[in-house]
This record gives structure tokens, C-alpha cells and sequence, in this order.
């Protein structure tokens, strides 16, 4: 997994790259399902590794597929990143050790979710009850937030071509003729 | 040193994917590049998320009989919204790169500077 991530920072082909991010994608989905999230696993390997890639795609078809050339190591980032991985690093030493059943997150609602939702809600998958009702506000969010996105694609992309359709003149068009 | 902090792997290894990600976005000029950058680091706080709610023993968060462990099934609920609201807002920003494309020409962050500052300095000589 982080030698896709490392090979996608060296690559200049946009498609390899790309490329690479969907498999990178389904990396995590494997890692989701040994970690008990089967769920999530299907979400990123559908949404994640199938939609994203073919998004990605489509802008690569209308865009450039080449990176222009630039310099190999810019040391600026590079100081900043490690320096943010390392107080990041420093922030986990207290943290629950992995698979600890005493941690904090596993002491709230999840237990009540667990013990209850089979006969609360009624779905034997509590991934689903949660989702759908305990937590189902979320989920509004989500769809509120995809609508929106919606709308912002379209606003963004389609707005040249009614510009050509109303005034086919103007020699505001042409700014973009470029591509 | 590495048996006292074993437990800790799971987080450093999210860790290290992010900050690959992070010098992705930061470093690089190419705008499609650091969409993708942007996706590394997300896939990473997804999986230092859904390590969290790992439990020792435990199954899947499928109810079934004869199970006693289940891990903690409300870090994956919150991921799956995550990982939808994380696709619409790829699209987006995929968007105002065609769009970007379609107005300059190209998609490097530095020739789009360029061109803007080339801009600028016409208004400025014109006046």
C-alpha cells in the first residue's frame, strides 16, 4: 500500500497514477475487511476504486495525461511534512494499543448499539441499523452534501456551454480555445 | 523499544501514508496530482479510524449466534459516510480542474501563475 502511494508520488504519467490510486483503494478494502469492516470494504471498493478512478479518467480524457518535468525533492515540504508526521507520531504514544478492548471508543453507545439494535431495529447487520436509524441524520447530511456537490459540477461545467449557446459571438468563448 | 510500542503500529503506519499524501498536495504542481494526493490522505484517516475500533477476538459487526465479541461498529458507519461525501467532493474538485483546464491551457499550478502574473502585468503597461 505504501509503495503505490510512494510510486504514485515518483510517476508522471497521470494515467499510471491514477491507475495506482485505484489500486491503492482496493489495498485499503483488504485492510478494511481484515479489520472487521466489511462494509466499509465494499463501499471503497466500489465507491472508492470504481468511481473515483472512472472521475479521475474522464478528467484525464478532457485534460493533459503528462505531467510536465519538475524537480525530483522540494526540501521546503519536505522539512514541513516529517516535521508534522513526527509530532503526530509523538501524539500516538498514549494513545489505546491496537485490538485493546478497554479503550475509550469501545465504552459509549457502541456497546448499547451492539446489545440492542437486533431488537430495536431488527437488520442483524448493526452496521446498517446505526446507519440508517440511530445515526440516520448522518445520513441525510450525506445525501444533502452529494446533492450539493451535484449541483456544483454543473454549475462549474456547464455553465461555457450556454454561454456559447447565448451568444455564439462574443469573444468571451474564446478565451478557452486553447485546450 | 519496538515491543513496548508493537501496539502502536497500526497508527504509524496510517500516519506514514498521510504524510505521503500530505507532500503530494504540497509539493507537487500538477493539479490532478494532488486530487489524488488528497485521496491518499483520506484513505489514511479512514484506516487509523477503522483501526481504532478493532477489538482483539472480535468478528465482524454482523449479529449472529454464539458470538460474544463484536468489534465497534460505529467508527465503519462513520466511514462509510465519509467515503461517499470524500467521492463527491473528489468530483468537484475534478470540476474546477476541467474548468481550469478549459480557461488557461493547462493544469501545472506554476504556468498558471505565470499566466496570470503575465496578465496582470499587460493591465499594468496598458494603463
Amino acid at each position: 500500500m505504501a509503495g503505490t502511494a510512494i510510486s504514485m508520488l515518483w510517476l508522471r504519467d497521470l494515467f499510471a497514477v491514477v491507475m495506482l490510486s485505484g489500486i491503492y483503494s482496493l489495498f485499503a478494502a483488504v485492510l478494511y475487511v481484515v479489520m472487521d469492516a466489511v462494509d466499509v470494504a465494499f463501499t471503497e471498493a466500489a465507491v472508492g476504486a470504481g468511481i473515483s478512478t472512472v472521475l479521475m479518467l474522464g478528467t484525464l480524457a478532457l485534460t493533459k495525461s503528462k505531467e510536465r518535468a519538475h524537480k525530483k525533492i522540494s526540501y521546503g515540504p519536505l522539512v514541513l511534512v516529517l516535521l508534522t508526521g513526527g509530532v503526530l507520531i509523538y501524539g500516538t504514544l498514549d494513545m489505546p494499543r491496537y485490538g485493546d478492548a478497554n479503550a475509550p471508543i469501545h465504552s459509549h453507545v457502541a456497546n448499547r448499539y451492539i446489545e440492542k439494535s437486533g431488537s430495536e431495529v431488527g437488520p442483524p447487520n448493526i452496521v446498517t441499523s446505526v446507519l440508517a436509524s440511530y445515526r440516520g441524520y448522518d445520513t441525510l447530511g450525506e445525501t444533502a452534501v452529494v446533492f450539493t456537490a451535484a449541483i456544483g459540477v454543473l454549475v462549474i461545467i456547464g455553465r461555457r456551454r450556454k454561454n456559447k449557446k447565448d451568444t455564439p459571438q462574443a469573444p468571451k468563448t474564446k478565451e478557452g480555445s486553447t485546450s | 523499544m519496538f515491543e513496548i510500542h508493537a501496539g502502536l503500529f497500526n497508527y504509524w503506519a496510517a500516519i506514514a501514508l498521510m504524510m505521503v499524501g500530505f507532500y503530494i498536495v504540497i509539493a507537487q504542481g500538477n493539479l490532478i496530482k494532488k486530487i489524488v494526493g488528497l485521496n491518499i490522505f483520506q484513505v489514511a484517516v479512514f484506516v487509523f479510524y477503522i483501526s481504532m475500533g478493532k477489538i482483539d477476538g472480535g468478528t465482524a459487526p454482523i449479529l449472529g449466534e454464539g458470538i460474544k465479541v463484536y468489534s465497534n461498529p460505529l467508527p465503519h458507519v462513520l466511514i462509510l459516510t465519509a467515503i461517499v461525501v470524500g467521492v463527491a467532493t473528489t468530483a468537484l474538485a475534478l470540476a474546477l480542474v476541467v474548468r481550469i483546464n478549459r480557461s488557461y491551457g493547462t493544469i501545472e499550478e506554476r504556468e498558471i501563475i505565470e499566466i496570470n502574473h503575465a496578465a496582470d502585468h499587460d493591465e499594468d503597461t496598458r494603463l
